[in-house]
């Protein structure tokens, strides 16, 4: 528990400083002691309206949208019982990627596109279940396998389908669309009006997740020995699938389909501080804002001031990262 | 802690798995300190049973009731605290230390917002010594070989210590030092704490060895069951298996040897 206490308090300052750092830089510079004094006394100068206006909204919701996606990313992985499960698995990313570009093709506004692309994760997340229910609801401890591997193909096939609808729309879309859409599909803050909502609905869905975090623990033993061990494994499966397909689905309507954080993120803090939930779901939370906050501030950065899909970011930033942590790790054992 | 020695009861109790009617009707108590041994050939019902028993599924028909409350009836926490079940062969697709993955046992026992306390890191400590794993605490259990993962198994279902065990071949994997060991520290719990075990297991000479009781499930669905001295022979275990067995003196028990 103490650990836990100071591994969060670790990732917390490592968040603050990231935030410090996401206020100051940009294609206007803010010094930073100044970040402080305007956060704390907004005045009339331009400095302070860039700050209020433009940078602290998307730091927010970059830190919100990152953290929803670990935070969704480490309880599919749990859910599936598969390592290699990300929030996007079940193909909520790609019925969002639907929506907000059929808005996009009919509307054009940014409201219009957040709302397809919300409508269109719901969709998939209900059609998912719906599809899957009779798997994720019943309990057959004896079977060899879990429930797990055809929920895992609905969503998989489900996935596959909106990628070839995708297809066809970026076909038939007029050329002057185009851009904004690849945009949007490598994954895009630019955009983003969500703000502060992102992170208030991490807070929220975190403080819903925890309590059940040592039940997950157990769960990752299998169905047998989790409800054996007195956890109802059917009412805890369905939980876990409605939390994290709601955080995905906020993450990808705010954000577009940003990549890698939500596999990334938990796998490399399990490689690092291990596999117990309860210390892992806050840490998800922490560490995956203070990622996709990262990689948005490089990608209006680095080539300023044109500005990079923070999509394109996670991945190339995500990767190598990963790649070196697996082998480090991979050899000492 | 109640003072009664029933501790499981079957009555009328009817085993199926999909169509297939396994056990047709099943009668059966548990006492405490006794071990039974469940015997019987492949796809018999003996891990679908044993299920049941838990409270995994229901029964087709019938009823099992837990110091005289239906299975049912019992709150799953509250159940966990009062039998334990190891299932067949586990796999764990994610990396957890030994010790983590024993400390699980002791879930049923914490309330919610609690971590676990000394007091369960040291029952984890001695379950995990009872099975000759305290050298592996620290290893990650998906380095481990099939027979050590199963004594991780084992070793959580010790730490939960619930007064009624059931065992799905528990010693499938093991090799032959601690296929007895760990059945010896079954029965020493079953004798000395007044546990009651109930498992399956497919060697017979173990079953002969160490259980109090056996039932055996042949084919046709007929059972025979009662204290192992009487109920284990030649006839019944032939008939089960149908496979001609014998049964020969060895010092003070009986060895059985398939043709």
């Amino acid at each position: 528990m103490a650990r836990a206490l100071r591994l969060w308090l670790l990732l917390a300052l490592a968040a603050a400083v990231t935030g410090w750092l996401a206020l100051a830089s940009g294609s206007v510079q803010v010094h930073p002691l100044d970040v402080l004094r305007l956060l704390a006394q907004p005045d009339a100068s331009s400095d302070s309206q860039v700050l209020h206006a433009l940078r602290l909204p998307r730091t927010l919701a970059a830190f919100g949208v990152g953290g929803l996606l670990a935070l969704a990313g480490a309880l599919m992985q749990v859910l599936l019982r598969n390592p290699l499960a990300d929030p996007y698995v079940l193909g909520v990313s790609g019925g969002a990627s639907v929506g907000a570009l059929l808005a996009m093709l009919v509307a054009g506004s940014a409201l219009a596109m957040q709302a397809g692309a919300f409508a269109g994760a719901l969709a998939t997340i209900v059609l998912v279940f719906a599809l899957a229910q009779r798997d994720l609801s019943r309990l057959d401890t004896t079977a060899r396998l879990d429930s797990a591997p055809r929920l895992l193909l609905t969503g998989v096939m489900l996935a596959a389908l909106w990628s070839a609808v995708i297809t066809v729309m970026l076909m038939l879309a007029p050329e002057a669309r185009l851009r904004g859409m690849l945009f949007w599909l490598a994954g895009d803050l630019g955009g983003s009006e969500a703000g502060p909502w992102p992170l208030l609905l991490l807070a929220a869905l975190l403080l819903l997740a925890w309590p059940l975090a040592r039940e997950l623990n157990v769960l990752l033993r299998g169905t047998a020995a989790a409800q054996a061990l007195g956890v109802p494994v059917v009412r805890l499966r369905r939980y876990v699938y409605a939390l994290a397909s709601l955080a995905t689905a906020v993450a990808v309507t705010s954000g577009g389909a940003i990549g890698f954080v939500g596999l990334v993120v938990p796998h490399a803090l399990r490689l690092l501080i291990g596999n117990d939930q309860r210390v892992l779901l806050p840490a998800c939370a922490l560490a995956g804002g203070t990622l996709l906050l990262l990689a948005d501030t490089l990608a209006r950065t680095v080539v300023a001031p044109q500005q990079l899909p923070v999509g394109v970011i996670t991945a190339l930033l995500g990767v190598p990262t990963f790649i070196a942590l697996l082998l480090h790790r991979g050899g000492r054992r | 802690m109640t003072t009664g020695k029933l501790l499981l009861e079957a009555k009328g109790l009817k085993v199926s798995a999909g169509p297939r009617t396994l056990i047709e009707s099943l009668d059966v108590s548990v006492q405490r300190g006794e071990l039974w041994c469940v015997l019987g050939p492949n796809g018999c019902g003996k891990t679908t049973l044993l299920h049941t028993l838990a409270g995994l599924r229901p029964a087709a028909a019938g009823t099992v009731t837990l110091k005289g409350k239906s299975l049912a009836d019992w709150a799953p926490g509250e159940l966990a605290r009062q039998r334990g079940l190891l299932p067949q062969a586990q796999h764990d697709a994610f990396s957890a230390s030994v010790t983590d993955v024993v400390l699980l046992g002791r879930h049923p026992h914490l309330g919610r917002w609690a971590w676990e306390s000394e007091h369960d890191r040291r029952l984890a400590h001695a379950a995990l010594k009872a099975m000759d794993l305290a050298e592996l605490a620290d290893h990650d259990v998906t380095t481990l070989s099939g027979g050590e993962r199963q004594r991780v198994g084992l070793a959580a279902l010790l730490a939960q210590d619930p007064p009624l065990l059931l065992l799905d071949e528990p010693v499938a994997h093991l090799d032959l030092h601690h296929q007895v060991t760990a059945l010896d520290h079954l029965r020493r719990l079953a004798r000395e704490r007044g546990r009651a075990v109930v498992m399956s297991i497919h060697d017979l000479n173990l079953a002969a060895r160490f259980a109090t009781h056996v039932l055996v499930i042949g084919p046709g669905r007929h059972l025979h069951q009662g204290p192992m001295e009487s109920t284990m022979n030649e006839v019944v275990v032939s008939a089960a298996f149908g496979h001609p067995v014998a049964a020969e003196r060895y010092g003070n028990r009986n060895v059985f040897v398939a043709d």
